[in-house]
């Protein structure tokens, strides 16, 4: 299993600011090893963000998002120790939840 | 369709077309550049591997953004679902092989637009 | 008559080029890559650093002639010699050498006694130049600093020490003293400042603002291994921030130490508001005046300082009614003949050397030319090296990377040890020798040249031209990126695309290059080459620079 993510959320006015660092190889599948083998394409797809229960973000990501992706973006409706939960999935049906309290 | 139940035009499929003119087919057709429109790269990467990339639009209604980065062998690097009450303001970090154009193609109003960034990839060294 | 007379035994010489009628109730020292340099060396300016695009004849672009008829200073004076290349070796020996921190500290010292509320500014490259520096580990460099009295600086070449050694340095020397200051370095997860972005002090009731800005590029130009959890880049919107921040705190005059280079300063004081100058580095350019930009709420002086220790910049402003009303600058040449050693720096500096004296003396061979470094395309000390290189290590070709800092040797000067480290004094000094495609060839070259005549400064990496030793080739600095270099030649012979050659190198940016290090090779070269003829230097062949007072040549 993948490690955690980290997430930053942080309310400033009326506004909340989600980062998150993901931890995921994201192999596009069109890069060969060192014998010259194609390496499988190993990558997240999918993302979803929610704040009580109502989505925020959903994210589709391709193989030529950064290893270890990260995110940012920015929702209103939110108030302090509200959480924020952010779910992955990869194209091989791996995927993470992890959650962060806004501060 | 409200905001909250869009649902992306896009699917994994897309995300492996070869040109950009594909990129913008599976998208939903070529877009209008606006100045309502922005897109964040740096003027010369400073890692061809990870290269912070985000997307602003002003557009009321902005429900979709992607970002494109041209000269990738796969162009279509990733797409965003903004539901209402979610700003178009999305950061996030995209590979680059070599000096390319990045582009970000917004849907606001069910319409696409789009604005344009060049970011150099070099192959570094020298320096005063 | 001792030539080392000359200038001070004219009465009233020094008093006349160093006596500044105060001006104004604020008041900023400035020097800036000083590149390690605590004693005094000769520094020959460039005869060619050409502007393209809007850059054409504006300063710092305007060399020789040009130059002293665009800012009004009479040929044959000390300060023609201190600006301009133009008869370098005569007058240099005529007007002696310069820099060197002893002197340095004698003009602070002055300048001090009729401004002692002024700031002392170092616009960074100072912990790198040297073979003490490297030998240090930049703690030479860090005590004169503190020493001169430094208030604040901005770093470049500093990060070559590794991300560990700044923090160190910074939190141990620096503590409570000396502001390390860079408003565009994050942490690459989060984006979270690295360091302080900007220091707000007061002089005579007047609060004021000092901005840091780091060089941009740096893990391009220099190797990203030594700063990995580091993002930098311009970041004019955190520039304008942190402006904003420093404005709304009641700053009444804001400076930027900008490491930026001159072309991205005077294209960032067109963009940003509310600075009233940018004290420059990066690119050497010892501009006798200020560029007044005009942007869209006011204007902002855009000044670089030179390079060696050679220069010292002096900047007033007359601050009144919350507001800068009015300045004056001068760009002031150390003369080591007209400026006295001062006592407690010059034993410092005796002390630091001390124990590497006999290293640094040796004389490794004598050379016939002169020998310098600085110019968009070739120096004869990079020609040299170039040279060397080929010979030791057995290649078609060499690259030696565009570097501005280096000082000069006259005809007959010894090549000390110390003389050739301060050419190649690194941490990544490894030499290399590669099979490289004549296509790879062209691509490198293409690369580096866009880096230095893209027509938006802010896609310029900073640095010149790679110097080639034994390819000849024609560049046209006005076409588009990837169409400038053509008749790449080799021997007489066109260089095909698809044939290798053996290309020898030094500096590599990516990690685990093997070879011995670039001194090495110098050593060995020096070995068989006792007497340095002058230099035939390889430059190419230029297309479309007719008259670009940028040029001499
Ligand atoms: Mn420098
Ligand atoms: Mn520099």
């Amino acid at each position: 299993m993948a490690d955690p993510m980290r997430i930053r959320a942080a309310l400033a006015g009326d506004e909340t600011t989600v980062r998150v660092l993901m931890s995921h190889p994201m192999e596009p599948g069109t890069r060969k090893d060192a014998a010259g083998a194609l390496i499988p394409a190993h990558f997240i797809k999918d993302l979803e963000a929610t704040h009580n229960g109502k989505t925020v973000l959903k994210a589709m990501f391709s193989g030529s998002v950064s290893q270890n992706p990260f995110l940012s973006f920015k929702f209103k409706g939110a108030a302090k120790g509200d959480k924020v939960v952010v779910k992955w999935v990869d194209n091989k049906g791996d995927s993470r939840t992890d959650e962060a309290a806004i501060a | 369709v409200t905001q909250s139940q869009a649902q992306a035009a896009v699917d994994q499929a897309s995300f492996q077309v070869k040109t950009l003119e594909d990129a913008l087919k599976a998208i939903g057709g070529t877009p209008a550049t606006s100045d309502q429109v922005s897109v964040v790269s740096p003027d010369i990467a400073e890692n061809g591997a990870v290269v912070p990339v985000g997307a602003t639009s002003k557009l009321p209604n902005t429900t979709e953004m992607y970002l494109i980065v041209e000269k990738n062998p796969t162009p279509l690097s990733c797409g965003f679902m903004i539901p209402a009450g979610t700003a178009a303001d999305v950061q996030t970090r995209l590979k680059m092989g070599q000096s390319t154009n990045v582009i970000a193609v917004v849907k606001a109003d069910g319409k696409l637009f789009s604005a344009t960034k060049e970011t150099k990839v070099t192959l570094g060294g020298c320096g005063g | 008559l001792n030539h080392k007379d000359v200038l001070a035994a004219k009465p009233g010489a020094g008093q006349a080029l160093y006596d500044l009628p105060k001006f104004g109730n604020v008041s900023f020292l400035h020097f800036t890559d000083c590149h390690a340099q605590l004693t005094p060396i000769h520094f020959r300016e460039p005869n060619v650093n050409l502007g393209v695009a809007d850059a054409v004849g504006r300063p710092p672009h305007i060399v020789g002639e040009a130059l002293l008829k665009h800012f009004k200073i009479r040929p044959g004076t000390a300060e023609a010699h201190a600006f301009t290349y133009l008869n370098f070796e005569k007058a240099a020996k005529t007007y002696g050498k310069v820099g060197g921190f002893a002197h340095l500290a004698t003009l602070v010292k002055m300048l001090k006694a009729s401004r002692p509320h002024a700031m002392l500014l170092d616009g960074g490259d100072t912990w790198q130049g040297s073979a003490t520096a490297l030998w240090t580990n930049g703690q030479d460099m860090v005590d004169a600093c503190k020493l001169l009295g430094v208030n604040a600086m901005c770093p470049h070449w500093e990060f070559t020490l590794g991300e560990q050694r700044v923090k160190e340095i910074i939190e141990k020397d620096f503590a409570g003293q000396l502001d390390f200051l860079a408003q565009n370095v994050k942490t690459n997860d989060f984006g979270d400042p690295v360091f302080k972005p900007y220091v707000i002090k007061e002089m005579n009731g007047v609060p004021v603002a000092v901005i840091g800005q780091a060089f941009p590029y740096t893990p391009i130009a220099n190797p990203r291994y030594m700063v990995p959890n580091w993002e930098f880049g311009i970041q004019d919107e955190n520039m304008q921030k942190m402006v904003d921040e420093v404005r709304a705190k009641g700053a009444q005059a804001v400076v930027v130490i900008s490491h930026n280079g001159m072309d991205v300063d005077i294209k960032m004081a067109s963009r940003v508001t509310g600075i009233d100058a940018i004290l420059g580095g990066h690119t050497h350019d010892g501009m006798p005046a200020p560029l007044v930009v005009k942007n869209a709420k006011g204007q902002t002086l855009v000044t670089n300082a030179g390079s060696n220790s050679k220069f010292l910049g002096v900047l007033d402003f007359d601050v009144r009614g919350g507001k800068v009303q009015d300045f004056r600058y001068k760009l002031l040449p150390v003369f080591a003949n007209l400026l006295p050693a001062d006592k407690e720096m010059q034993a410092y500096i005796d002390k630091v050397r001390a124990p590497y004296k006999a290293k640094l003396d040796e004389t490794l061979a004598v050379s016939e030319g002169l020998l310098y470094r600085r110019g968009n395309f070739n120096g004869s000390w990079d020609q040299l090296i170039v040279d060397a290189l080929m010979e030791v290590k057995g290649a078609d070709m060499a690259f030696s990377p565009g570097f501005r800092w280096g000082t000069t040797i006259l005809p007959g000067q010894a090549i000390t040890r110390e003389l050739m480290m301060d050419q190649v004094a690194i941490t990544y000094p490894t030499s290399t020798l590669t099979e490289m495609s004549g296509e790879t060839i062209k691509t490198v070259l293409e690369d580096v040249c866009d880096n230095l005549f893209n027509p938006d400064p802010y896609y310029q990496q900073g640095g010149d031209m790679v110097r080639v030793g034994g390819l000849a080739y024609t560049c046209d600095p006005n076409a588009g990126s990837g169409k400038r270099i053509s008749n790449m030649m080799l021997n007489g012979k066109a260089i095909e695309a698809s044939k290798t050659y053996k290309v020898a190198g030094w500096a590599p940016v990516a990690e685990g290059a093997k070879g011995e290090p670039i001194w090495d090779v110098m050593e060995a070269y020096f070995k068989n080459h006792k007497t340095i003829a002058p230099r035939k230097i390889n430059t190419p062949k230029l297309v479309g620079m007719q008259g670009n007072p940028g040029m001499v040549v």
